[in-house]
C-alpha cells in the first residue's frame, strides 16, 4: 500500500513540476521540452509496433512527415500567393485529419507490414523512407521541396497558440509555453491510451504474435491483421508527433524527415526501455535533449567543441552517445529491455520462479 | 538502340558491385541470423581506408589495405559486439547493429567532411568502345572483379572446408557445432568476408563515372538492401539475383529520366526500393527466399 502512495505522490509531484515549468524556463528549454514531448508520444508509437509487436520499423520519419505536412497542407492558408496547396480547414480539424491521414498511409502499406516479420520488415520499410523523401522534394505544391514551407499556427475556438503574448500571472505567455501545454496534454493522452492498448486483449495478442507466431494463430488471433492494425496505430502516433513537431518548428523541411530521424527513434526505444510506455518517454527525452544539453554548455565540456572548429560537434557527441548506449542496452542491460528479447539465461530464472509472463497471457487471451 | 544497350551494360554493371554488397549481407544472416543495418557504413569504412593509404602507398596497396581494414573491422565487431549477446533471439541483433552504424557513420562523416575523395584508380576517365556501345573502363572493371570474386566465393562455398562449415551452420548450428564445428570462428570470417566484399564495392561505387567517395556513399550502398531482399535475405543466388534486378533498373530508370520526369527529380535513385515493394507484395520471402510455412 504505502509504495503505491509514494508512487501516486511521484506523479503527483512530477506533474505539478511539469506544469509549472513555463513560468521559469527560458524559451530555449522549452522548445526543447515541446520537441522531446513531441519525440515521446512518436516514440511510444514505434514502441507499440517495435517492443511490443515485435516488428521493426525504419519508416517512422516518414510518418512523422505525413503528419507534419498533412496538418500544413489542411490548415494552409487556400490563398494562391505563395503557390502552395491550402485547404484552409479549421487547424484542429486539421490537425485531426493529418493524424488519420497517416494511418491511412500505414493501412496503405499493411500487406506488406502484416505478412513481413521482425528485422526484415525494418529493411522493407527502408523503401518508405526513400519513396517519401522523394515525394516530399517533388511534390513543390504540397510540401515547398526542398526549403520546406510554413506551418500554420494551431488554433483552439480562437484561441491562437502562436507567438502573440497572453499575460498569466505576470509571465507572458507565447507559442512555446502554449504549446508546452498542449504537448503535455497530448503526450498524457497518449500514454494513457497506449497503456490501455497494452494491458487489454490487443497487446496480449500482440505480445503472443512476438513471442510465438504460429501458437497465436493456434490461439485464434489473426496475425496478419493484427500486425496491420499495429502498424496503422503505430503510424497515427507518429503522424501526432509529427503534427505537435511541426507546430515547434513553425517550419517544416523535407531534410529533416530522413532516415536518421528514423534511428533516432529506434535509438530511443531501445535506450528507454522495448515494450514499455515509460520506456519510451524516457527514452525520447535521453535523445532529444542530449543533443541540446551539450550544444548549450559545449564551451565548459572536455572533448566537445563548437560546431566547425574541426572537433567533436555537439550533434556528432550526441549521436555517439546514443549509438553506443543502443549497443549497450541491448547486450548489457536486458532489464532496460521489458521483454522483447527475454535472453535464455533470464527465462530460465523466470520459470523457475513464476510461469514465464508470456505463456500467462496466453492462456488468458485463449 | 544504342543507348538501351550502354544502360543495360552500365546496369549489369551496377548491379553486379551490388550483389557483390547483398552477397556479403547475406552471409552475414545465414551464419549468425543477424540483419547487418551497419553493412553500409563498413563498406565507407573499407572504402575510406583504402583512399587515405593511397597517398603513401600507391593504389593497389591501398586498395588491399582497404579491404583487409574493412575484414578486420567486419572480425572485429563480431567479437566484439555480436558474440557478447548470449540471448537466444537473434532478430534483436539487428538494432544492436543499428546503434553499430550509427557510431561509425558519424565517426565516419566527421572524419570525410563535406570532402570528396577519389581513387587514384588506373582506368580513370577511359572508355571501351565495343560496335556502336561506349561504356567507362570502370565499368567493364567492376562487372570482372565482381564476377570473379562472387565466382571465388561460390566456389570456395561449396568445395572448402570452410564453405562446408558455413554452409552446415547455417542449416542448424546445434548440430554444427556438436559436429565440432566452431561457431565462432564460422560467424567471424563471415563477417571479415562481408567487410572484405563491401571495401571492394566501395571502389567501384565511387570511380568514374561518379564522382568521388563522399559521406553519402554509404546512403548509395543502403540500395543493396533491396537488392538482398529482393532475392530472398537467405539466398546467395538471390543475392545475385537481386543485385543485377536493382542495378539494371536504377540505371534504366536513371537513363530514361527524361522520358519518365513525370515520376519525379531523381526517380532512379528510389526505383529500386519501388521494386522492392512490388516483389514483397507478390513473395513476402523475396524471389528465392525459404518461404516459412505455418498452418493453422
Amino acid at each position: 500500500m504505502s509504495e503505491r502512495l509514494t508512487s501516486r505522490l511521484g506523479w503527483l509531484l512530477g506533474g505539478v513540476v511539469l506544469l509549472a515549468m513555463p513560468f521559469y524556463l527560458e524559451r530555449f528549454w522549452l522548445q526543447a521540452g515541446v520537441f522531446a514531448m513531441a519525440a515521446a508520444i512518436g516514440a511510444i508509437g514505434l514502441n507499440l509496433l517495435t517492443g511490443s509487436a515485435g516488428q521493426l520499423s525504419l519508416a517512422h520519419a516518414f510518418f512523422l512527415a505525413v503528419g507534419a505536412y498533412g496538418y500544413c497542407v489542411f490548415a494552409g492558408d487556400s490563398g494562391s500567393a505563395t503557390g502552395l496547396t491550402g485547404w484552409g480547414l479549421p487547424p484542429v480539424l486539421a490537425a485531426v485529419l493529418a493524424v488519420a491521414l497517416a494511418g491511412a498511409v500505414g493501412g496503405l502499406f499493411s500487406p506488406i507490414a502484416g505478412r513481413v516479420r521482425g528485422p526484415y520488415l525494418g529493411i522493407a520499410t527502408l523503401a518508405l523512407i526513400f519513396i517519401g523523401q522523394h515525394v516530399l522534394l517533388n511534390a513543390h505544391d504540397l510540401t515547398g521541396g526542398f526549403n520546406g514551407r510554413a506551418v500554420p499556427p494551431l488554433s483552439v475556438f480562437g484561441f491562437a497558440f502562436d507567438d502573440s503574448a497572453t499575460v498569466v500571472a505576470g509571465v507572458p505567455f507565447r507559442s512555446m509555453e502554449k504549446l508546452w501545454y498542449l504537448g503535455l496534454a497530448l503526450l498524457a493522452a497518449g500514454a494513457l491510451f497506449a497503456r490501455g492498448v497494452l494491458r487489454g486483449r490487443p497487446g496480449r495478442a500482440i505480445n503472443a504474435i512476438r513471442d510465438h507466431q504460429t501458437a497465436a494463430g493456434v490461439i485464434g488471433i489473426p496475425v496478419a491483421r493484427t500486425r496491420g492494425a499495429i502498424f496503422v496505430l503505430s503510424s497515427m502516433y507518429a503522424g501526432l508527433a509529427g503534427v505537435l513537431l511541426a507546430l515547434a518548428f513553425q517550419h517544416a523541411v523535407p531534410g529533416y524527415f530522413g532516415i536518421v530521424l528514423s534511428l533516432e527513434y529506434l535509438a530511443m526505444i531501445v535506450i528507454g526501455g522495448l515494450g514499455t510506455v515509460s520506456g519510451a518517454v524516457i527514452g525520447a527525452a535521453f535523445v532529444t535533449l542530449i543533443p541540446q544539453v551539450l550544444t548549450k554548455y559545449s564551451e565548459s565540456l572536455p572533448l566537445v567543441s563548437a560546431p566547425g572548429t574541426g572537433g567533436v560537434a555537439p550533434g556528432e557527441a550526441s549521436r555517439y552517445l546514443y549509438g553506443a548506449a543502443v549497443v549497450a542496452a541491448v547486450l548489457f542491460l536486458p532489464g532496460g529491455l521489458a521483454r522483447l528479447p527475454v535472453p535464455r539465461w533470464a527465462r530460465k530464472g523466470a520459470r523457475d520462479k513464476a510461469p514465464a509472463p508470456t505463456s500467462r497471457n496466453m492462456e488468458v487471451s485463449t | 538502340m544504342t543507348a538501351f544497350l550502354e544502360y543495360l551494360v552500365h546496369g549489369l554493371s551496377l548491379g553486379a558491385v551490388y550483389a557483390l554488397i547483398a552477397l556479403g549481407f547475406v552471409i552475414i544472416f545465414k551464419s549468425t541470423e543477424v540483419v547487418n543495418f551497419a553493412h553500409a557504413s563498413l563498406l565507407l569504412a573499407g572504402g575510406y581506408i583504402a583512399v587515405r593509404a593511397q597517398e603513401s602507398v600507391g593504389f593497389w596497396a591501398a586498395l588491399l589495405a582497404g579491404v583487409a581494414g574493412a575484414a578486420t573491422l567486419g572480425a572485429l565487431l563480431e567479437w566484439a559486439v555480436i558474440r557478447r549477446y548470449r540471448g537466444a533471439d537473434h532478430s534483436v541483433l539487428a538494432i544492436v547493429t543499428i546503434g553499430i552504424d550509427i557510431v561509425l557513420l558519424t565517426e565516419l562523416a566527421r572524419r570525410i567532411g563535406p570532402d570528396i575523395l577519389t581513387y587514384d584508380d588506373p582506368w580513370g576517365d577511359a572508355l571501351v568502345t565495343v560496335g556502336s556501345v561506349t561504356v567507362p573502363q570502370t565499368r567493364v572493371a567492376a562487372f570482372v572483379t565482381a564476377a570473379l570474386l562472387i565466382g571465388l566465393f561460390l566456389a570456395a562455398f561449396r568445395w572448402t572446408s570452410w564453405g562446408v562449415a558455413m554452409r552446415a551452420a547455417a542449416e542448424n548450428r546445434e548440430t554444427a557445432a556438436l559436429m565440432g564445428i566452431r561457431l565462432g570462428r564460422v560467424s567471424s570470417s563471415a563477417w571479415a568476408v562481408a567487410g572484405a566484399l563491401a571495401a571492394v564495392a566501395a571502389l567501384f561505387l565511387s570511380v568514374f563515372p561518379t564522382s568521388g567517395l563522399d559521406r553519402a556513399t554509404g546512403e548509395v550502398a543502403l540500395a543493396a538492401f533491396p537488392a538482398a531482399i529482393i532475392g530472398g535475405l537467405d539466398s546467395t543466388t538471390g543475392a545475385l539475383v537481386g543485385g543485377l534486378t536493382v542495378g539494371v533498373t536504377e540505371a534504366l530508370t536513371t537513363g530514361y529520366a527524361a522520358e519518365l520526369d513525370f515520376l519525379g527529380n531523381g526517380f532512379g535513385h528510389i526505383a529500386p526500393y519501388v521494386v522492392m515493394v512490388l516483389v514483397l507484395l507478390a513473395r513476402p520471402a523475396g524471389l528465392f527466399g525459404t518461404r516459412e510455412l505455418s498452418r493453422v
